[in-house]
């Protein structure tokens, strides 16, 4: 039989399976991260910072060289990385606690120096790993493990809207919000991948995919009723949009 | 055991910021290294920051150098009154205390110590340029101590002002044989 | 004597570091240590170095941290309350097994503290500072020419050993100009080869992967043990100290770094005044020399640790000793720094009560 193969892991995964809940989509973020890797040929230069949250184990399952940040400075990591072997092509991966609480300060000054890192960045308003407490970008009135009655935004805030905060700064190259709701949305936010790292291969600067996404076991829903909700609640807060692409067209 | 070898020298160097203090100080600690005398220099330092003078310390030895920090130096340059009334009772018996009486109008109290005076200001306004002031005091205390040539003083001084004006050089320069002459005899 | 360069401590250490190797530089500015991070900033791109002034401190360290992943050649220089925030990252740095070298410029604390000379960090660098189970090696220089080698000797130790190494100066040391004798540039060839885990990205090998972590608690201790076992090597043949007039000593000081240096005019004043006195200068706080106190203790009357702090490093002095003989201990703290003579004056009342 002259088969043909129709359907593969990546070869920038390992063979390690996922570890995650079922009916969370950090399996899809990494597997389209590991498509564009491979599709741009860069498996081999890549380097990867994991961040401390759900995803801590990235590193096991991107068969590329990597490590684990300590919470909130993967990007401060990378730029280390980045500085010593600028060569190389250099990504983080973290989540809204990780990213836009605890690491804003490395997030903002990385992406104002326009360091030539990629900065795949899943927004799923909730803490996964520590067992679903607010997070910066908690909706209002969500309830989670530390606000137990609704995040209240005259005590808690307004959840953050991290591609709004820095599309001001020059340093950055690539910025784009997308989402892994629908088949779609998922064609999309590879896309937007591409073009980050096609960013940083170019040498044009800092890039970051903010990619709304869902937390079924901490949101306490079904995989399929947490598409739903993130839908209807999310997408309203966070839009869909690019905002910053001095990329241009990419094949 | 003694303190030192023969050419030890404690020196602390004080008087108002701007005076040229840490300047005498680091020429004094560049012809040492060129004499190729141990030799350290530290600013003020701790509690002493505060309180109007700036000084700095210099210690040159054949021996390799202790204390860096000293508290009984042998001599003492006073630029200015503060420093006078603040260093003139450390000062070891025996020891040297020059005064620039261009700025202090009183007299030192000890009578232990040998004690030398030159009116610096007067000097360098002859010589064209209040600013070489500190010069003729580095000169004199060459001239009093012995520890260092005028020579290699000077070409401590030339390298320390290495790209300044050519005319601000030579004034330095007499400032330093003007500052040994006006002790002689003292 | 070959020819000697006047120096800054600050100035000397920067230029040393890069002497020996020193590829990539991140820090953040703090005062007594600011010449030096401004040294490296108009140095290093001379030469073809990377310098990087970070956000913060925290974002320095983890730069270190991401720079050493790539076994490059990096270091960082702080002061105290700087250090604090460095912390976390050099928590993960040993625990991951890296090398790095960091200079604290220590100055008076707690808390903002103020930005003169002090030596109150020593427990901060000997007993951890970070969270877990690790150890740093930890130097401290007397004179500004025994930092310029020390310097060489931090990226060698931290290269063998794959480890963080500190070292502890102060605002005096770095402020103090005298001669120093700069070594060579050191060839690229006399450069640490760690292709076998650093991350250049894996081309046609196996991916390699740095961390500090494993959550199966068996695994964290093997790792544990396993660094553990480094630590006790670096006991056994690190070990770095000067003795200083100790062959007819009745008393032992025991002080690091400036005040190490200080006491050595304080000796030569017992000694005139009839006391003999003698010092044992740790130059590695950590690993401690103990073996040499242990030994003095057999033989002075009494040992005595001298800190521009409250007592920090007289405990492992006491320890070393273990009730021998009296351990009495004289300090300074603030920022304030025990003059020559002072000193003497403590050890004269030290003497009296025991003869």
């Amino acid at each position: 039989m002259n088969g043909k193969v129709a359907f593969k892991r990546p070869d920038s995964l390992t063979a390690k399976e996922f570890t995650y809940c079922p009916g969370c989509l950090h399996g899809v973020a990494h597997r389209l991260v590991a498509e564009v890797l491979d599709e741009l040929k860069l498996t081999g230069q890549t380097i990867m910072v994991a961040p401390v949250g759900c995803s801590v184990f990235a590193y096991e399952f991107f068969d590329v060289d990597g490590t684990v940040a300590p919470h909130g400075r993967a990007t401060a990591v990378a730029t280390g990385i980045k500085r010593s072997l600028p060569d190389r092509v250099v990504f983080t991966y973290q989540g809204d606690g990780d990213l836009a609480a605890i690491g804003t300060a490395e997030t903002i000054h990385t992406a104002n120096r326009g360091e030539k890192i990629t900065t795949i960045f899943i927004n799923n308003a909730i803490y996964g790993m520590t067992g679903g407490q607010m997070a910066p970008t908690s909706l209002v009135g969500m309830k989670t493990t530390t606000s137990p009655y609704g995040r209240n935004a005259d005590s808690e805030g307004y959840p953050i809207h991290v591609c709004e905060l820095l599309q001001n700064l020059n340093g950055v190259a690539y910025l784009e919000r997308v989402s892994l709701l629908t088949p779609k949305d998922i064609i999309a936010a590879k896309k937007g991948i591409k073009k980050a790292f096609t960013a940083q291969a170019r040498g044009l600067g800092y890039s970051l995919i903010e990619i709304v996404s869902t937390c079924p076991t901490n949101w306490g829903l079904s995989p399929v009723e947490s598409l739903e909700w993130a839908k209807q609640k999310m997408l309203p807060e966070f839009p869909l949009k690019v905002f910053i692409d001095k990329v241009g067209d990419v094949k | 055991m003694s303190l030192s070898g023969k050419k030890y020298h404690s020196t602390i160097i004080s008087g108002f910021g701007g005076q040229g203090v840490m300047l005498i100080g680091q020429t004094l600690t560049y012809a040492a290294m060129t004499e190729k005398l141990h030799v350290t220099w530290i600013p003020s330092y701790g509690p002493e920051m505060r309180g109007g003078t700036a000084n700095c310390t210099v210690v040159i030895d054949e021996e390799p150098i202790g204390s860096p920090v000293i508290d009984r130096p042998t001599d003492v340059i006073a630029m200015n009154i503060p420093s006078l009334l603040k260093f003139e009772k450390c000062i070891l018996p025996g020891g040297t205390l020059l005064l620039n009486t261009s700025v202090i109008d009183r007299e030192p109290t000890r009578t232990d110590i040998h004690v030398y005076r030159v009116n610096a200001g007067e000097i360098a306004g002859k010589i064209g340029n209040d600013k070489v002031a500190n010069m003729v005091i580095l000169g004199a205390f060459c001239g009093i101590t012995g520890v260092l040539s005028l020579e290699s003083v000077q070409h401590a001084m030339e390298k320390k002002l290495a790209g300044k004006k050519p005319e601000l050089l030579e004034m330095n320069v007499r400032a330093l044989q003007a500052g040994k002459i006006a002790i002689e005899g003292q | 004597m070959a020819d000697k360069t006047l120096l800054k401590g600050t100035e000397a250490m920067a230029e040393a570091a890069l002497r020996a190797g020193c590829q990539v530089y991140f820090g953040y500015p703090i005062t007594p240590q600011s010449e030096l991070i401004e040294y490296m900033a108009k140095r290093m791109p001379e030469i073809g170095r990377t310098f990087l002034q970070a956000e913060s401190e925290v974002a320095a360290v983890n730069m270190i941290y991401g720079a050493a992943c790539t076994g490059t050649r990096v270091m960082t220089s702080t002061s105290s309350p700087g250090f604090s925030l460095m912390m976390e990252g050099v928590s993960y740095i040993a625990g991951a097994v890296l090398p790095a070298v960091f200079i604290n410029v220590v100055r008076g604390g707690p808390g903002l503290g103020d930005i003169q000379p002090a030596q109150s960090d020593y427990f901060q660098g000997t007993k951890g500072g970070g969270h877990g189970d690790y150890r740093l090696i930890v130097l401290s220089p007397a004179t500004i020419q025994e930092a310029v080698n020390m310097m060489f000797d931090a990226f060698d130790l931290a290269d063998r050993y794959l480890n963080p190494v500190l070292i502890i100066a102060d605002g005096l040391l770095g402020q103090m100009m005298e001669p120093v004798e700069l070594p060579d540039f050191l060839m690229p060839d006399r450069m640490p080869n760690h292709d076998s885990w650093a991350l250049r990205g894996k081309g046609t090998r196996k991916k390699h992967s740095v961390t500090s972590f494993d959550l199966d608690p068996l695994k964290l201790e093997e790792m544990n043990l396993a660094n553990f076992e480094k630590y006790r090597k670096i006991q056994q043949k690190e070990v770095r100290y000067e003795e200083y007039l100790m062959d007819d000593a009745e008393v032992a000081f025991v002080a690091y770094g400036t005040m190490g240096r200080i006491l050595k005019t304080t000796i030569r004043m017992a000694r005139e005044a009839g006391i003999k006195a003698g010092m044992i200068r740790p130059i590695t706080l950590w690993p401690f020399p103990e073996k040499p106190i242990q030994e003095a203790a057999k033989k002075v009357k009494m040992v005595m640790s001298v800190e521009m702090s409250m007592g920090q490093m007289v405990e492992d002095v006491r320890l070393a000793v273990s009730g021998k003989v009296p351990t009495p201990f004289y300090g300074r703290t603030g920022g304030v720094v025990p003059t020559p003579t002072e000193v003497f004056e403590a050890l004269k009342r030290e003497w009296e009560a025991i003869v």
